[in-house]
């Protein structure tokens, strides 16, 4: 698994990857109560803003790690945005990505990275 | 060239808890605790929250007899100060010479004075106010040795009448003076969350220990500034700075219910307070905009400055938000914002965009949750 400065995580899926936010970035959002997803088959370029994700506080997005296309997106947050913080890493994933440069993967932190990064 | 925040009595004890602070009105504020906004505002409606507002600027008003002391204020607002019966509390605004409104309030007929509680934005500017037109008539007192506690929701009542019985028989809007795990407090049962309960006026040196008396209950926890605001959103009421403000007259806001008969043009003690002339046309003739609330149909939350239109494609701009988010207790995003009179009606569907897209959003009354007083 590979961790974005954006807190995002990326999991390998067969030639897709599965993009959600870490345990850290929800606690940081509090209660999510809207998600807005693409749509899947969209084009989209690494850091375009593709999801919304409002919580009671504020308003944030969630950029495109990758280049690539959207070819599927999780529709369970759009009736329970409260999963983002019941299951950040497992069951609330945003979307699955296929790569058009899965070397693009390089340029994520590994876990450890990561968890230097939030202290 | 950050200037230093403030801090309540309750600051140690807001750490303590867990508190995330921040930045709000020149004081450093607990916006939620662990348990969070949602939380926090559910737990308000169920149990009993208390809420550190002790930013917010408590003033006594004290002149010969409550009489001259009321006839004073009401140079300055469009309330019936002076028939306001003793230990009676009441809702006001202060306006200007455009009928605008410089700040709202609460003030309270305590027999020989007047207690006034504004807001901690506007309360340099509002003790300056009133001392250049009621002074030296009348002393005007900020009283920054005290602390002041919302204790807000159905618990509420059950947890102070444990203290002394007189608590039970308090109807909305009384004001008393009464003991708390030994303190004497300065109680009203009001607040600005749409639930019963309770604002408690405290001295500085007795509030934590009042705090922690309070929070020793199984049904009372610290709620935050977060979970305020939605429930003051829910219950309809404004938020000076956002909903009401200098350009906005109490008639566009709604507020007129809360100008007395004895105020208006055919009462005993019409006008006499700034702007009441452009008050006055507004009532008459109706205003060009009006405060309403706002229920988006979609899940998309609209917040503060959400652009409205007429039509879902091209039309004209009609409104916008002034304050939205998600409600916890509707389970849906509310708001309430300004409308063109034409689209003020209830049930009115007109539409919100919220980043380029358009979203269907029905006019409705407030508040959007029904209010638990105690009448």
């Amino acid at each position: 698994m590979k961790f974005t400065e954006e807190h995002e995580w990326l999991r390998i899926e067969d030639d897709l990857v599965v993009v959600g936010i870490t345990e850290h970035a929800s606690t940081q959002l509090g209660d999510v109560v809207f998600v807005e997803l693409p749509e899947e088959g969209t084009t989209v370029s690494k850091d375009d803003e593709i999801v919304v994700i409002e919580s009671v506080k504020a308003a944030s997005d969630i950029l495109a790690p990758l280049d690539g296309e959207i070819v599927e997106v999780n529709e369970m947050l759009t009736d329970e945005p409260s999963k983002v913080n019941d299951d950040p890493m497992g069951d609330a994933w945003f979307f699955k990505i296929k790569p058009s440069d899965l070397g693009q993967m390089d340029d994520y932190m590994d876990e450890a990275a990561y968890n230097k990064l939030i202290g | 060239m950050s200037e230093e925040l403030k801090r309540t009595p309750f600051y140690d004890m807001h750490v303590a808890s867990g508190a995330k602070m921040v930045p709000f009105a020149g004081y450093d504020m607990p916006v939620q605790y662990p348990l969070g906004v949602m939380k926090e505002h559910q737990h308000t409606r169920l149990k009993a929250g208390l809420f550190d507002v002790s930013h917010m600027g408590q003033v006594v008003l004290r002149g010969p007899d409550y009489t001259t002391t009321a006839v004073a204020l009401e140079t300055l607002i469009p309330q019936n100060v002076v028939d306001l019966a003793q230990d009676r509390q009441r809702y006001g605004f202060f306006t200007n010479d455009t009928g605008g409104i410089e700040d709202d309030l609460m003030f309270a007929n305590r027999g020989d004075h007047i207690f006034v509680v504004v807001n901690a934005a506007c309360k340099d500017k509002d003790i300056a106010h009133l001392r250049a037109h009621l002074e030296p008539k009348i002393t005007v007192k900020e009283l920054e040795t005290r602390a002041l506690l919302a204790l807000q929701g159905p618990q509420a009542e059950a947890v102070l009448a444990e203290y002394h019985p007189a608590f039970a028989e308090m109807r909305f809007m009384d004001v008393a003076t009464l003991p708390i795990a030994g303190i004497e407090c300065w109680v009203s049962r009001s607040g600005y969350t749409g639930e019963d309960g309770f604002e408690i006026s405290v001295p500085a040196q007795a509030a934590t220990d009042l705090a922690k008396a309070l929070l020793a209950h199984d049904d009372v926890e610290w709620i935050g500034l977060g979970a305020r605001d939605s429930l003051r959103l829910e219950a309809g009421l404004c938020l000076y700075g956002h909903d009401i403000d200098e350009s906005t007259s109490p008639v566009e806001a709604n507020l007129v219910w809360a100008i007395q008969k004895a105020r208006k043009a055919d009462g005993t003690r019409p006008g006499g307070y700034p702007g009441a002339d452009v008050i006055e046309a507004h009532l008459s003739e109706g205003p060009a905009q009006k405060r309403v609330g706002l229920l988006p149909q979609t899940r998309a939350p609209m917040r503060e400055g959400v652009a409205l239109f007429d039509q879902a494609q091209g039309g004209v701009e009609i409104g916008r938000v002034t304050s939205g988010g998600f409600g916890p207790t509707l389970n849906a995003p509310v708001a309430m914002g300004y409308v063109h009179k034409d689209y003020a009606q209830v049930d009115t569907e007109i539409f919100g965009e919220v980043r380029g897209k358009r979203h269907p959003v029905k006019v409705t009354t407030l508040p959007h949750v029904t209010a638990n007083f105690k009448r």
